[in-house]
């Protein structure tokens, strides 16, 4: 409903007339008559009318008052119809990437796949190992909600987790296992868990239609179609994710304990990458300088304090401060970081192109009007070169004190 | 180093010709190898010997190729498998997927599954190997990189982030042996069930607005694509304005 307010003529009127049917729904506030304990109308004569902006109470009988506003606030909050699955005659197991703890959008669009294989009868099974952030399993299409926590599963133990889903596929036996066939992790766990169950899966599936699925084979150059198998590595947008339906997510428990494999791979951590080295098109931080730096020495012990990918806009690299391979945009590369931070860079629109598709955006500008900043998640207006050298500082205090607190 | 090692090669295609070729992620195998071991490197490929695109990993300087000899839609993981248990290696490359044939990516897996051996999925650099235990690099998306150890034997897929192949060279590619071995052949029956074609373009997802009412539909169109959502910071002092920044970087955990 629009929040425009709208005069109902007749709802005035009614109001006005005191002789109306009507009438006393058309009063707002707090009743002004009532029937009292012994059968006598009782009326509260101070209850009628408002106090006016000078402070003295108005009774407003023209109905202007009374007779619109009293139902225009109600504002509409959709509520999606509810599908239950009471007693699921089939399971469809999906296991989400969770990259970052939260269904991402290959994600969805696999619990949508299911969500149209599952029909009414099925229920769609969401698997996911250790700790997550999501809180919106049943907008996203899950029926039953299996978390599995342990120890184990923590860091990268990709033969535990087979164990887990070996559980899982013992106690539902899922008509159909869906994992997202992508190099975050469901590509490798598929295929592992295809690989112990012994079942032939189907790769990077774009399209299911008909009881069979298509998927790219070999180098992308064909497709090949065929009956659909128990076990599904579905390609980003497989199918449409679900928007037109709420879901339970009940939770689910495992009746028995995983076992454990013998670990034969250890996880030593994570490995510091010289930031410089990562190709840009997939650096996950990059801090881009343009027209607006003056001082490429202090962009540079920036960009190395902060542990960022260089990127430059197209007239750095023109100007020939940066090198060609760093330009940034339509011309140069186009950029999937999850931080872009752009510093004096005025935003053309070759350059938005490039970093469309990134998450979160930071500006930091001399001119508050510029294209850069409505794009930007987080503006600063100021001189860069003291941002910048601020920056630095803020970055080594921010390091110190986590030095401190671990040792 | 006295390792063992196999790198695992098939036939590529090019992405545009379709011509036969030595297979990207195939060749890296054979580089990794290369680096590891030197002259010892063993090469080994499942098809038909006389594909000339075979010549192309002899070109990268090797003496031998080992071919067992199949026609093409045999399955190659059994005989593979007895091959690699007899051979005794102890570090076998290959690539991720193939570029011709169902490029389902399951051959290492199951590979590794028969014989029992760990996999390391996306291997980038072998860091050393010491008591029949190597420590590896793992590539992970975005360039970043983890350390694990592993148990020899060991099965390891390469990609795009191992060494860059070297040139393969004209005289060597003809000068090496592919050395041909009868096997036995095994059918794969998922060309009774399926079928390759062409592969047709996806569809572009389109923005489907499922507004209940006509007003809705009019926002929904006629909406600006973005802007405005945005914290600004003005009139602020350099410190402040770096403090705000620091606080969103650390917010999405990029600081290291």
């Amino acid at each position: 409903m629009s929040d425009i307010i709208r005069r109902d003529p007749r709802a005035e009127w009614i109001a006005r007339n005191r002789l109306h049917p009507l009438h006393a729904a058309m009063q707002q506030g707090q009743q002004h008559s009532w029937m009292g304990p012994n059968g006598v109308i009782r009326k509260n004569p101070h209850g009628v009318g408002f106090i006016g902006p000078n402070g003295i109470k108005r009774i407003d009988r023209s109905g202007a008052q009374q007779g619109t506003s009293n139902k225009r606030s109600a504002a509409a909050v959709v509520e999606l119809p509810l599908h239950q699955v009471l007693q699921p005659a089939f399971y469809i197991a999906v296991v989400p990437d969770m990259v970052g703890g939260r269904l991402g959008s290959h994600d969805r669009d696999l619990l949508g796949l299911a969500h149209s294989l599952a029909g009414s009868d099925g229920a769609v099974l969401a698997v996911v190992f250790g700790e997550h952030k999501e809180n919106n399993f049943s907008t996203a299409g899950v029926d039953r909600l299996l978390i599995i926590e342990g120890d184990e599963f923590d860091g990268y133990a990709p033969e535990q987790l087979v164990q887990g889903l070996r559980a899982v596929d013992n106690q539902f036996n899922p008509r159909h296992w869906l994992l997202p066939d992508s190099r975050t992790g469901g590509g490798e766990l598929g295929r592992r868990f295809a690989a112990a169950i012994n079942e032939r899966p189907a790769t990077r599936v774009w399209q299911v239609k008909d009881g069979q699925c298509s998927g790219r084979a070999g180098a992308g150059q064909q497709d090949l179609i065929r009956g659909l198998p128990r076990l599904i590595l579905a390609a980003a947008e497989c199918a449409e994710p679900v928007s037109e339906t709420r879901h339970e997510a009940l939770p689910e428990q495992l009746s028995t304990s995983v076992a454990r494999s013998l670990p034969r791979i250890e996880d030593l951590g994570p490995v510091a990458v010289d930031p410089a080295a990562i190709a840009m098109a997939e650096a996950e931080f990059i801090v881009s300088g343009g027209n607006g730096v003056k001082d490429w020495e202090l962009f540079h012990r920036a960009t190395v304090a902060l542990g960022a990918t260089e990127g430059a806009s197209r007239v750095a690299v023109d100007d020939g401060f940066m090198p060609r391979n760093r330009q940034v945009g339509a011309t140069g590369t186009w950029v999937t970081a999850r931080v872009y931070v752009a510093v004096g860079i005025s935003g053309a629109i070759q350059h938005l192109q490039g970093i469309g598709a990134c998450d979160k955006v930071v500006a930091i500008n001399m001119d508050p009007g510029c294209d850069m900043i409505k794009r930007a998640d987080l503006s600063v207006i100021g001189d860069s070169a003291a941002i910048l050298q601020a920056l630095i500082e803020a970055v080594e205090n921010y390091r110190n004190d986590a030095k401190r607190d671990a040792a | 180093m006295n390792t063992k090692v196999i790198s695992l090669v098939s036939i590529g295609a090019h992405p545009s010709s379709g011509r036969t070729r030595r297979a990207e992620q195939d060749a890296r195998a054979v580089e990794l190898g290369l680096q590891l071991a030197g002259d010892n490197l063993q090469v080994l490929h499942a098809g038909d010997p006389r594909e000339p695109a075979l010549r192309a990993y002899l070109g990268m300087g090797l003496e031998q190729l080992d071919v067992l000899e199949q026609p093409s839609g045999a399955d190659a993981l059994g005989v593979l498998g007895d091959y690699l248990r007899d051979a005794g290696a102890q570090l076998v490359l290959t690539g991720s997927q193939a570029e011709t044939g169902e490029g389902s990516g399951m051959l290492p897996f199951l590979l590794a599954e028969r014989l029992g051996w760990p996999l390391v999925v996306g291997l980038a650099e072998v860091e050393s190997i010491h008591n029949g235990v190597a420590q590896v690099l793992q590539a992970l998306p975005r360039g970043q990189r983890r350390r694990l150890k592993v148990r020899l034997p060991l099965l390891a897929t390469v990609d795009n982030a191992a060494p860059k192949p070297r040139q393969s060279a004209f005289g060597p590619a003809r000068r090496g042996v592919l050395a041909a071995r009868q096997v036995q052949i095994v059918e794969d029956e998922l060309f009774t069930s399926a079928e390759l074609q062409p592969a047709k373009p996806r569809p572009k997802r389109l923005k489907v607005i499922k507004a209940k009412s006509g007003a809705d539909r009019m926002k929904a169109a006629t909406a600006k694509a973005s802007g405005g959502g945005g914290q600004v910071l003005k009139d602020v002092s350099s410190q402040a304005g770096a403090e705000a920044i620091l606080k969103l970087l650390v917010e999405e955990g990029v600081l290291r």
